[in-house]
């Protein structure tokens, strides 16, 4: 794993990776939509807008798993740094805020129908929000910061005070939930899961973990790519000065 | 010699002696936090029943925004002259700097925004009982604010528009402060511990981070 | 020589015999800034760096002080068996002084050096470095009503009221009359009879005895697509 690290290995090794990658997402993706929209069953609540589930779950999770993976390579960044790690995190966190957003816009049309407005100040949704704001932060650093050596170890203290936070706002704003609101009102999760929702669930978990893993290398790659291009500018800048 | 709380009253006097000095920030950050909460009425209306259920919310959030305003400075003039080199090569650590700046600053800027809430509370007609608790949650709740601030006031030291990102960067760290303090001021017991909490972790986080950042800042 | 009541903070400071670098690279904003740098700095012989603007001269210095990160080689600071200096000795390695003169408009000049004594410990009192400096008359007065000269000589009494045993000097006679230039030679040149080290940048030709010297050519400066 460790000879990954080096960027050559990485373009080697990720070329090969990359088209199964892509094909096993797009394969799951297709079955998981087919099973979520037309297979699993309506809710006996909810009825037919319990579909948005299958979209909505699993980009909520994985815009929370991908923070936690950027704060991860971000951390291996710092105290081993790896060439990799800070590409692997700047690469992850366009990603993930898309998750987030993915997970912000269909829980609002998920509760249109369960509110009767496209926006309650749910914690689960609250939360999503705060961390797209995280992401936002994330990301401006790196815009901000001229110097790459230097962003990307800014970034990294970012991604890593944020880890440190998650779970306290998450904590805080289910606390002021529970503060604010009635218990009455309608949560996400039902009881237990039917076992007709959970595969379709499940093969969507699958899809978009391989999704991110696909885009994740495909941006590694492009950064490296832009990287490469750079330097070549530069030899022949050097060339053509001497 | 216990050269650690030395070094920290040393830098905190100047500090707090250059704050003292130079004037401004404290009373500039008092008065932006005065017209903020007298503009709320204006949007929201003048119903004194209405004023009373907001008031708790309107100064914590006016207290949030106006420690954060002149937090930008925090590390910037020492930046700017040199002075942060000569911290970072002395025997001083760069976590207790922040630590002893992050004290003078709370004692410049969110004592006073502190000792002014409770004005503000009259003219948002801030239920009696209430006062006590609002001030004891602010005195609770501010050094949290600042901590939060230093990490990013480290992180953007020397950047063109560092005050943007500096409220981008830490704003939504800001939310678990402001949910337990202002439940704190209305009465819910309990996120007193929880505000205590959160500001007793952001005492070690917080330089720690801070220092991580401010050495990057100074390369 | 310490001040009363102040515990004297020279011994902590280790003894440095030698400053090596090796192979030294820099990069900063995706830009060469040095390339596999070699220099030996021994104490009692000042050693002067020399080059062109932007050669890199105060990018070393900052890096000796470990205010920049390099990407290779290797950095040392040794005692006189030879054996590096521990880690412990951080912050009691050196003085740098650099572009800026760190003095802070709102305070007296007495306010501004008293304040870095007390962070890097006293050796000789505020007063009598201001008399070494030559600015005995300007104790009370404020830093903002200072000229670049005086705050200069502000910034080079720092050098005096504290014991450290390597400067790192970045054009410390920047903005300085001719008398001041002499003062410099002066101070660096006891600084180096009483056995310590100095590194330091000049366009000036200081004519100090006994200095060796080290020229940096420039890189070509060419700077990257989208570097800084």
């Amino acid at each position: 794993m460790f000879d990954l690290a080096n960027p050559k290995k990485f373009m080697d090794f990720s070329a090969r990776l990359l088209p199964w990658i892509s094909g096993a997402a797009v394969i799951l993706l297709a079955i998981g939509l087919y099973l979520a929209l037309f297979v699993a069953p309506p809710d006996y609540q909810q009825g037919e807008s319990v579909r948005i589930m299958y979209v909505h779950v699993p980009a909520a999770t994985l815009s929370m798993g991908v923070y936690a993976f950027m704060a991860l390579a971000s951390a291996l960044a710092l105290i081993m740094k790896h060439p990799l790690a800070d590409m692997a995190a700047k690469a992850a966190a366009p990603i993930g805020a898309g998750f987030t957003f993915l997970a912000l816009v269909t829980g609002s049309l998920w509760g249109k129908p369960m509110w009767g407005a496209w926006w309650a100040w749910d914690a689960r949704l609250t939360s999503e929000l705060v961390l797209l704001f995280l992401y936002f932060g994330y990301m401006a650093i790196w815009q901000a910061m001229e110097d790459p050596i230097k962003a990307a170890r800014a970034a990294a203290v970012v991604a890593l005070v944020g880890v440190v936070n998650l779970p306290v706002i998450k904590f805080s704003v289910n606390w002021w939930n529970t503060l604010h609101q009635p218990a009455s009102l309608l949560r996400f999760e039902g009881p237990a899961i039917h076992p007709s929702m959970l595969w379709p669930l499940l093969v969507m978990f699958a899809a978009y973990g391989l999704f991110f893993a696909a885009v994740l290398i495909l941006r590694m790659r492009m950064e490296i790519l832009l990287r490469r291009a750079r330097s070549l500018q530069l030899s022949q800048a050097r060339a053509r000065a001497s | 010699m216990n050269s650690w709380t030395q070094m920290i009253v040393t830098q905190l006097r100047r500090d707090l002696k250059l704050a003292a000095r130079l004037g401004g920030g404290g009373l500039l950050a008092v008065a932006f936090f005065v017209v903020l909460v007298t503009l709320v009425p204006f949007g929201v209306g003048p119903e004194p029943a209405l004023l009373s259920k907001l008031s708790i919310g309107i100064i914590w959030v006016g207290v949030v925004l106006s420690t954060l305003l002149s937090l930008d400075r925090l590390f910037q003039a020492d930046y700017e002259d040199g002075s942060l080199d000569l911290m970072f090569l002395s025997p001083l650590s760069l976590g207790v700097l922040v630590l002893a700046k992050c004290a003078a600053y709370w004692i410049t800027t969110a004592l006073p925004l502190v000792l002014v809430a409770p004005l503000l509370g009259v003219l948002l007609n801030l239920p009696a009982e209430n006062y006590g608790l609002l001030v004891l949650s602010l005195l609770v709740g501010t050094p949290a604010l600042s901590l939060v601030g230093a990490v990013g006031a480290a992180l953007t030291v020397g950047l063109r528009r560092g005050s943007l990102l500096l409220s981008l960067l830490v704003l939504p760290l800001c939310v678990p402060t402001l949910i337990f303090g202002a439940a704190a001021a209305e009465g819910h017991m309990s996120n007193f511990y929880l505000l205590g909490a959160v500001s007793l972790v952001l005492v070690v986080v917080g330089p720690i981070a801070s220092a991580a950042a401010l050495k990057l800042n100074l390369g | 020589m310490a001040q009363t009541g102040e515990p004297l903070m020279a011994e902590r400071c280790p003894p440095l015999f030698k400053l090596s670098g090796e192979g030294l690279t820099c990069l900063r904003g995706g830009r060469v800034v040095l390339q596999d740098l070699s220099f030996e700095a021994i104490a009692g012989r000042p050693l002067v760096v020399t080059g062109p603007n932007g050669a890199g001269k105060s990018t070393l210095l900052r890096l000796v002080a470990g205010l920049v990160s390099y990407q290779a080689g290797t950095l040392l600071f040794a005692g006189a068996d030879g054996a590096p200096v521990s880690d412990e000795s951080n912050g009691y390695l050196m003085h740098y002084l650099g572009h800026q003169d760190a003095v802070k408009p709102a305070l007296t000049v007495v306010e501004n050096l008293t304040y870095w004594q007390r962070l890097y410990g006293a050796r000789v009192s505020v007063g009598e470095a201001l008399g070494q400096l030559g600015i005995t008359f300007l104790a009370d007065v404020p830093g903002q009503f200072l000229s670049a000269g005086q705050k200069r000589r502000v910034n080079l009494a720092r050098l005096l009221v504290s014991h450290r045993p390597l400067w790192v000097l970045d054009e410390p006679t920047a903005s300085l009359d001719q008398e001041g230039a002499e003062i410099v030679r002066g101070l660096i040149q006891r600084h180096s009879a009483e056995g310590g080290l100095t590194l330091v940048t000049t366009h000036l030709d200081l004519g100090l005895e006994a200095q060796d010297s080290l020229k940096i050519a420039r890189l070509s400066d060419v700077p990257l697509e989208g570097g800084a």
